[in-house]
């Protein structure tokens, strides 16, 4: 038998190598152009509908989010996902996504039990570590800024 | 004793039936496939109960037997508790032994009902496998439709079930089989199950091929369980610089089932499989008459990989003579 080191080896050798370039690319351009479409949401709001800067604002998370869980739904998304990647996760619709997906995987198995236990299975890391992370970050500004 | 001789035993008749990507891939002479992942039922996990379920009433009709006349079940699938094969065999009244072995529980089930058959124990057994796609990734991934990203070493779980009816008669004969040892070379990526199972795989030929004391030329072909394109590689090259096996006539059941343009990454998985690529491939060409199976199983828990635990790989192997 081979040691592990030895093999470990023999693996990395037929593992094709990933195009980190690429995926940095089109990671960058699809975050990018969502990031755009927020941005004119938001200019479309603040002009045609008279809406302030904060408002407006929150109005495109809701839509962004909204239409993210819709395409979920309607069982687009998961295909754009595994090709964009990062480029549609990172931003509110891989959250949004997240859930949405989970909700979807566990509907069967009870409103308490399934969907409600598992609705932030995948976000729910993002929730926790957000929150302590804004906490500190406060009190940081607090000590600097008294 | 880790190999096993078989006098009087036979796959008399088998069954199988396919997901809806496995009908539009390869192979196209499936028993029956599925034409959307629901088979006419609620959930997934249902979907994955009724095949089973079409797997054992179509071997008892097609056969003339009652589900009495059956003396042994042995099955397992990829869910936790094997609950596919235990909310399955609830409808009939046949005496069960769940099993598993990842996506080597179909040569584990052949070896067992062997047994039985060749110590005159039993006279009509069944075993039986199944995965359902989606029903394994929810398990052992992300939901289905998060749609995370899958690696070039991803293999994709194929979904359908496969039952055999094991006789003293027939024209499949059951010659000999070697159980395998788990097997852990420190591999822990669960994107690249290929890697985890081809040392078991290796390791199981060359025992099997020492204690029957035969060269590798013997068989005119070796079916190796779900290795997948990547996985193959390594195992082949794992076989002959470990054990000085040259490996020549080998097929991967990985890579049997799904056309290039589906975009499977690195082939098929699941305990279907191999008894997929088997029966309606390699038995239905009646090109090879010796062939040895190597169904291989990734022993991998998703909390004990959390747990930064590598995983085990296992194979067992089946040596088949086609009459």
């Amino acid at each position: 038998m081979m040691n592990k080191e030895e093999y470990k080896k023999l693996v990395k050798k037929h593992v094709p190598k990933k195009n980190k370039i690429k995926s940095l690319i089109i990671a960058f351009l699809v975050g990018g152009l969502i990031g755009f479409l927020g941005q004119v949401c938001v200019n479309i709001l603040i002009s045609s509908f008279g809406l302030i800067k904060t408002e407006a604002f929150a109005w495109t998370g809701l839509i962004i989010i909204f239409i993210a869980s819709l395409l979920t739904a309607l069982g687009f998304f998961d295909n754009w996902v595994s090709k964009v990647k990062a480029g549609l996760i990172i931003p509110t619709t891989g959250f949004a996504h997240s859930i949405t997906s989970c909700a979807l995987d566990y509907k069967k198995d009870g409103l308490i039990t399934g969907l409600g236990s598992n609705f932030f299975k995948l976000a729910g890391s993002v929730i926790l570590y957000g929150v302590i992370s804004a906490f500190f970050l406060c009190v940081l500004e607090v000590i600097i800024h008294g | 004793m880790a190999s096993l001789k078989f006098n009087n035993v036979y796959i008399k008749d088998f069954y199988s039936i396919a997901g809806p990507l496995e009908k539009d891939g390869q192979i196209r002479k499936f028993d029956a496939t599925l034409d959307d992942y629901y088979f006419g039922e609620k959930t997934f996990e249902q979907a994955e109960i009724k095949m089973q379920q079409t797997v054992i009433d179509n071997l008892l009709f097609n056969n003339s037997l009652n589900s009495t006349d059956i003396d042994l079940l042995v099955g397992g699938d990829l869910l936790n508790q094997i609950a596919i094969t235990n909310y399955n065999i609830k409808k009939y009244k046949i005496p069960f032994l769940g099993i598993y072995n990842a996506c080597a529980t179909f040569a584990e089930g052949l070896i067992i009902s062997s047994l039985f058959l060749e110590n005159k124990n039993a006279q009509n057994v069944i075993t039986i496998t199944s995965s359902h796609n989606l029903t394994a990734e929810k398990q052992f991934r992300y939901p289905v439709e998060y749609g995370s990203v899958k690696y070039a070493t991803s293999t994709f779980t194929s979904t359908g079930s496969v039952g055999g009816l094991l006789a003293n008669s027939g024209k499949i004969k059951i010659e000999s089989a070697t159980i395998g040892c788990a097997i852990d070379l420190g591999c822990s990526d669960v994107n690249n199950m290929g890697a985890v199972m081809a040392p078991a795989a290796a390791d199981t030929i060359s025992k099997h091929l020492k204690d029957l004391n035969r060269d590798i030329s013997y068989y005119d072909l070796v079916l190796t369980g779900d290795l997948g394109s990547i996985g193959s590689k390594i195992f082949l090259e794992y076989l002959e610089r470990v054990y000085k096996i040259k490996l020549k006539k080998h097929m991967d059941s990985g890579c049997e089932i799904f056309l290039e343009n589906q975009n499977i990454n690195a082939g098929a998985s699941g305990p279907v499989a191999l008894p997929l690529v088997l029966f309606n491939k390699v038995i239905h060409n009646r090109k090879y008459k010796k062939i040895l199976i190597v169904a291989t199983g990734s022993l991998h828990s998703p909390q004990l990989v959390n747990q930064k635990n590598t995983i085990p790989g296992i194979a067992h192997a089946v040596s088949l003579e086609v009459q």
